[in-house]
């Protein structure tokens, strides 16, 4: 863990100081509405649909049993006694009271934490690999690289009013787990002919209205370079991005509109004009930040005795079958806690839980969380002989749902229960799957299934990367519900297609049933998954699926 | 062509909670939508609008908004987004729906 040095410290304090300020002024008349909204966008603070909501950026998806319970006592103290967990690794609290906020603010600062740049039109929380540091598969862990992204982008002067939110994902690992191709900028990390270790950049990847994948703007980066050649990008874009139009001023506009030869040719002459004069890191900073990353001392155990236990207890077995991925230690595994139960809220977690996960944290897991962008839990270090035992504590609050990356595992934006944004509700939509192919049994039947539903086109519940992605749309006064098909958030990213018409919400759960039930039918062997079976065979199929009506019309 | 005027209502969010509020008829502000004043002249929901644009100090985002009287005489949102939040989500018993 990232442990705050004397500045960060300031910092923090001195922000959580002015907003205090800034709030006795808003609440004593002082500062108009107008005047204080991009004050308190600057500190994570929103207005949803029936209350303001807090977001806390969680870096990198990393934290300690220590912050997870100050996550808990903020949830009980000054919220409704719970938090949601985004799609972007931060918790956002949906009940605080404005004059609360500084308070809140103060708390987080206690355990290094914060709101800053969780919002406003800046380089906000940098996300990565939810499994970094843990994964089997990893070239390197990508947080020290992270973190030296959160201290170049926190406050950095010269991008605060960027033309639009700029958002960067990086990865350690082949298989990509941080969706880095639907980000303004994706860092993978990667190593060159001589072996030596580097990055892959790229840029202008995105989603909301106008979705794209990411282009290779770098092929290979060497690690000294990635600062400067990062602000080189921000400059590019700052200048030339399109500030006329919200709906066109991201990074990926600009790329898709003067092409990727152009933008990259311009990035590699701001490039040149920077680097001879670039601050880097001194070397003492990048060793500062890379001893807080040090693997833990793994304590390796027999792993006998949990063969044993498996055996005995088949829920178990599913559980770690599902929920337990591999760890580059073999007498370790990865535990993903899923915050998916049949019918709860994708994403949610009581003050208890959280507290029990702390715990569980600290007791068996090196003292190390992790928040996925898939809005789970996950416990990065865990002795395979210790997982019976968590998965008893699990179960006990709740917890021990097994059903990582299958149908139930939905990403799930708030929606219209919360969002002012949104035009449809998410979060009923995933409650009624999951409860529905919880009674049919069918789960661990259709195996992998990523389903991602948005209540707007902002897409911040990734629907067009889901493998089945659902849309929620106002259509003339009724939520109505758009499919896309095919969609991938990994390596191999594809944007889903759009299958047809919307379906209104009582129509969409028997719709989707009968796709589930055509795949099942066509698939060859239960090997092949969804979204193979849909690379194989095209849209047609699943499309008649969906449209029994128009097939029957058109015979 | 101008829209024909449809009948509105005023909301906002309270300052210090973010709840939702609903203008009455004496112009008072009310967290139920059942104290709703409903404004068939445009120009009467205009001037309160800009009346409630002044209000800083007490609520944040007035909008004027489709609204109409159930058949017993009570108002209601046309719209669901509005339906929405006079209750409060539907994942859980927060917001309104559980404080009347």
């Amino acid at each position: 863990m990232y442990v705050y040095d004397e500045f960060d410290e300031k910092f923090v304090r001195e922000r959580v100081r002015q907003f205090r300020g800034q709030v006795e002024k808003r609440i004593d008349g002082s500062l108009t509405e107008d005047e204080f909204k991009p004050l308190r966008l600057m500190n994570g603070l929103y207005l949803q649909l029936h209350a303001y909501m807090l977001r806390v950026a969680i870096p990198y998806g990393t934290l300690d049993s220590r912050q997870m319970r100050q996550l808990a006592l903020i949830a009980d103290k000054w919220d409704k006694g719970y938090g949601h967990f985004t799609t972007r690794q931060n918790i956002q609290y949906n009940w605080p009271k404005l004059k609360d906020v500084p308070d809140i603010l103060d708390a987080l600062a206690d355990v290094s934490m914060h709101a800053i740049q969780t919002s406003g039109n800046c380089i906000r929380n940098v996300t990565a690999d939810h499994f970094a540091g843990a994964a089997a598969d990893e070239i390197e862990d990508p947080r020290p690289t992270a973190e030296l992204l959160r201290q170049w982008s926190t406050d950095h002067p010269e991008f605060q009013f960027l033309p639009r939110k700029f958002k960067i994902a990086i990865s350690g690992a082949p298989n990509d787990r941080a969706v880095t191709k639907a980000h303004d900028i994706g860092v993978r990390m990667v190593s060159n002919d001589a072996g030596e270790p580097g990055y892959e950049i790229i840029v202008g990847g995105g989603l909301g209205r106008t979705p794209m994948v990411g282009k290779v703007i770098r092929e290979f980066l060497p690690k000294a370079e990635l600062l400067p050649y990062l602000e080189a990008i921000l400059q590019v874009y700052n200048l030339r991005g399109r500030r006329d139009n919200k709906y066109k001023a991201r990074i990926k506009i600009l790329v898709h509109e003067a092409g990727l030869e152009e933008i990259k040719s311009a990035v590699e002459v701001a490039y040149e004009r920077i680097k001879p004069e670039f601050q880097r890191p001194s070397d003492e900073l990048v060793a500062r930040i890379a001893q807080f990353f040090e693997p833990p001392q793994f304590n390796n155990v027999q792993t006998t005795a949990f063969e044993q236990e498996i055996d005995k207890n088949p829920a178990l077995r599913s559980f770690v079958e599902t929920n337990v991925a591999e760890h580059r230690n073999p007498a370790y595994g990865i535990v993903t806690i899923s915050l998916k139960p049949v019918g709860g809220t994708p994403g949610d977690a009581t003050s208890e839980q959280m507290r029990v996960v702390a715990d569980l944290a600290e007791q068996y897991g090196h003292d190390e969380l992790r928040i996925s962008h898939e809005q789970n839990i996950v416990l990065p270090h865990v002795r395979k002989a210790d997982i019976p035992a968590i998965y008893q504590a699990l179960k006990e609050v709740g917890l021990a749902t097994a059903n990582i990356g299958l149908i139930s595992d939905i990403i799930a934006c708030p929606g219209m229960d919360y969002c002012a944004l949104a035009t449809a509700r998410s979060i009923p939509i995933a409650q009624e799957i999951s409860t529905r192919f919880s009674e049919l049994k069918l789960e661990h039947e259709i195996g992998e299934m990523k389903i991602k539903i948005s209540g707007c086109i902002n897409a911040c519940g990734h629907h067009h990367v889901g493998h089945i992605g659902i849309l929620g749309l106002d259509k003339a006064g009724v939520e109505n519900y758009q499919i896309t098909l095919g969609g991938d958030a990994t390596e191999t990213m594809a944007l889903g297609e759009r299958a047809g018409p919307g379906f209104a919400a009582d129509e969409l759960i028997p719709a989707l049933e009968r796709l589930i039930n055509a795949y099942l039918e066509i698939r060859e062997g239960s090997e092949e998954t969804f979204l193979q079976s849909y690379r194989r065979l095209g849209s047609n199929p699943f499309v008649a699926a969906l449209y029994p009506e128009a097939e029957r019309n058109a015979a | 062509m101008a829209r024909a005027f449809t009948p509105k209502m005023l909301t906002a969010n309270d300052l210090f909670d973010g709840d939702v509020i609903y203008m009455t008829a004496s112009g008072e502000w009310s967290r139920h939508l059942s104290d709703v004043a409903i404004f068939e002249e445009e120009a009467a929901a205009n001037a309160a609008l800009s009346e409630a644009n002044q209000q800083h100090d007490r609520l944040i985002g007035p909008y004027l908004v489709d609204a109409r009287y159930s058949a017993d005489g009570t108002p209601e949102a046309t719209h669901f987004r509005e339906e929405f939040r006079s209750r409060g989500p539907s994942n859980y018993p927060h917001g309104k729906q559980t404080e009347a």
